[in-house]
């Protein structure tokens, strides 16, 4: 469980993020979404431990700024929105620097193998010797959820359930691995970890959150299932964009949702 | 034994998954330690004597009476005196230039920092000069309490302050710009280089001529009291970094991800510039500028084992050795009985090296 309570970020002495309370608890996919600027980034950078905040987080019920990052590390991983390397770095290196921490939780002897099976799950196989500056940026995006994958391969340990934060995870991937990738948080919450996802697809996110936060400004402007936020008021307020949800477009124009895939 | 470990490779290289390249590492940095007790034959054979190292170690080895006792004697203390302390002096410097170079690397995420290019010597000579100069006058207290450590510590703290102030300079939440980093740099180099412009301005002659030689690079005049004074400076430095390796692999990845994975980065950095400091201003100390040794080995080295710092970090050290090793028998043999100051040797050869690697970045570092 993450409780966050009253939490405030100031950047250079402007207030990014005010009076935020979020709950993500293990076996959700929390979506975190808004307009750009909203401070969706920098809320998730405090929850990282990443940016000096005001106010309370507990990560597992221990005070997140009392813990050192080798302890954090073990309980939560994080995606980035893009990641550049300053050295040649094999696809297969990459994905390693996630076992650095040695807190898997993978069986014992398994971690050998690990960056091969998690560049399966985000379908990279074969692509281990590749140098990962040669990779587009939706490959090099995939190659960074493997590493995060690894650090938390197991999504419970020791009986504490495990989170992926994910900063915009398929913002720069086609539309069959945006599903790959959203299908595998999906599954690491079913497995009793917890995903707290920042996402900019309005589908994606009514087809994958089971609770959605949405900030505007700052501050949390709604937070509950998608059937309850996902309204035309709020997407009105919220994006200054009049949409209607659930109307579709007329006569002969094509539309695609990812809710038409057939598994 | 050598058998042993040799098959032992062989099955790491057979069993190496793709995109692994820890068992060819491994391969070559066997290969640099063979490289490096090869250069270190060659230059305890070579010089501007006739000493014959050979026969030295064979009456050392065999116990056998010399046929020639007055010849001997002198070939033994050309070999013990001279040009022993001068190898692993030059060892010694030529580790600690590597790895310092491979370890700022890996700090600043920037495969062009060099403690040559970007004023981290610049520091350590100023304060190497310092001693050269005011040691016997204002900082006597100073020099007589210190002893011989005086000057590598007075070239560590020049390095220490001016690693610091380069990183404050160059470094915005976590990234390094190429572009700040190159002209902090300059701008450090060019502020240490006036101070000890003024410093020389002062000196008299015969400080002047030691300086002037100095600067120019030289392990000449390397003893066995150097060798202690500096030898377990950088020897500590160069066994700490080992254990940065991991924490400089994960910074690659960038500042926050190195700590999402549970890097304390802050310690990290800490840590490094101290070292880097220490070996740099140590190096400094007992043989001036011996530039390019930072930034030519572990960027050839990457090309062959690739940026893992656990392999990385070892390799530069074997390499900068041979290759230091290398340079003074050049520097000894090429214009003998004279001898050409080392730090043009490294300079000559390393100099058109870092603008190839420029060229061939060209577009991919952001200048």
């Amino acid at each position: 469980m993450i409780e966050v309570r009253d939490v405030s970020i100031d950047i250079a002495g402007k207030r990014i993020v005010g009076g935020i309370d979020f709950d993500a608890r293990p076996g959700e996919v929390a979506a975190i979404v808004g307009p750009n600027g909203s401070g969706k980034t920098t809320f998730l950078k405090a929850l990282s431990g990443e940016l000096a905040y005001a106010g309370r987080v507990a990560l597992n019920g221990r005070d997140l700024s009392s813990m050192k990052p080798a302890e954090s590390a073990v309980h939560r991983a994080v995606l980035p929105q893009a990641t550049t390397l300053s050295f040649p770095f094999t696809v297969r290196e990459v994905v390693k620097l996630g076992l650095v921490g040695g807190r898997s939780g993978a069986l014992p002897g398994e971690d050998a193998r690990l960056p091969e099976r998690a560049l399966a799950r985000v379908d990279l196989d074969g692509f281990a010797g590749r140098f990962y500056q040669e990779l587009s940026g939706g490959e090099q995006q995939r190659v960074q959820l493997a590493r995060v994958l690894c650090q938390v391969w197991a999504p419970v340990l020791n009986g504490k359930p495990r989170y992926l934060f994910l900063d915009e995870p398929v913002s720069s991937l086609d539309i069959k691995h945006q599903l790959i990738i959203m299908n595998i948080a999906r599954d690491f919450t079913r497995r009793g970890g917890g995903v707290v996802a920042i996402l900019h697809d309005l589908n994606l996110t009514a087809m994958y959150a089971d609770r959605i936060f949405v900030m505007h400004r700052g501050r949390l402007a709604a937070t509950g299932s998608p059937q309850d936020v996902l309204s035309d008021d709020l997407i009105e307020k919220v994006f200054d964009c009049r949409l209607r949800v659930g109307v579709l477009p007329a006569g002969n124009v094509p539309f695609v949702l990812p809710q038409s895939s057939v598994s | 034994m050598v058998d042993q470990s040799i098959a032992g490779l062989v099955k790491a290289m057979a069993n190496a998954s793709e995109g692994d390249r820890s068992g060819r590492a491994r391969i070559v940095i066997l290969l640099l330690c063979f490289g490096l007790a090869a250069a270190m034959l060659l230059s305890l054979m070579s010089g501007a004597s006739d000493a014959s190292a050979v026969s030295v170690l064979k009456d050392w080895l065999l116990g056998a009476a010399p046929s020639d006792a007055a010849l001997s004697a002198r070939d033994s203390l050309i070999i013990y005196d001279i040009r022993l302390p001068r190898i692993i002096l030059g060892m010694l410097v030529g580790a600690a230039l590597a790895v310092s170079g491979a370890v700022m690397q890996g700090l600043f995420r920037n495969p062009l920092a060099d403690p040559g290019l970007i004023g981290v010597s610049a520091g350590s000579s100023l304060g190497a000069v310092i001693i050269f100069v005011l040691g016997a006058t204002v900082l006597a207290p100073v020099t007589t309490l210190l002893g011989t450590l005086a000057l590598p510590l007075a070239a560590f703290f020049g390095g220490l302050a001016s690693t610091l102030v380069l990183y404050q300079v160059a470094t915005r939440r976590g990234q390094t710009s190429v572009a700040t980093m190159l002209l902090a740099g300059i701008a450090l180099a060019a502020l240490a280089m006036a101070l000890t412009g003024i410093l020389i301005f002062m000196a008299d002659d015969r400080q002047l001529r030691d300086l002037t030689f100095w600067s120019l690079g030289s392990l000449g005049g390397a003893t066995w009291a150097k060798i202690g004074s500096v030898g377990p400076i950088i020897i500590t430095a160069l066994a700490a970094m080992p254990f940065l390796a991991r924490g400089l692999n994960a910074l690659a990845l960038g500042e926050a991800t190195a700590g999402h994975l549970g890097i304390p980065v802050q310690r990290l950095k800490y840590t490094a510039i101290i070292g880097v400091s220490a070996a740099v201003g140590a190096a400094v100390a007992v043989s001036g500028g011996i530039g390019f040794v930072g930034i030519v080995v572990p960027h050839l080295l990457r090309l062959l084992i690739g940026p893992d710092n656990r392999y990385l970090l070892p390799a530069s050290a074997l390499l900068g050795a041979s290759l230091l090793l290398l340079a003074d028998a050049v520097a000894r043999t090429i214009v003998a009985p004279a001898e050409l100051p080392i730090g043009i040797v490294t300079a000559i050869a390393g100099a058109p090296f870092f603008l190839w690697i420029l060229l061939r970045k060209r577009g991919v570092v952001d200048l």
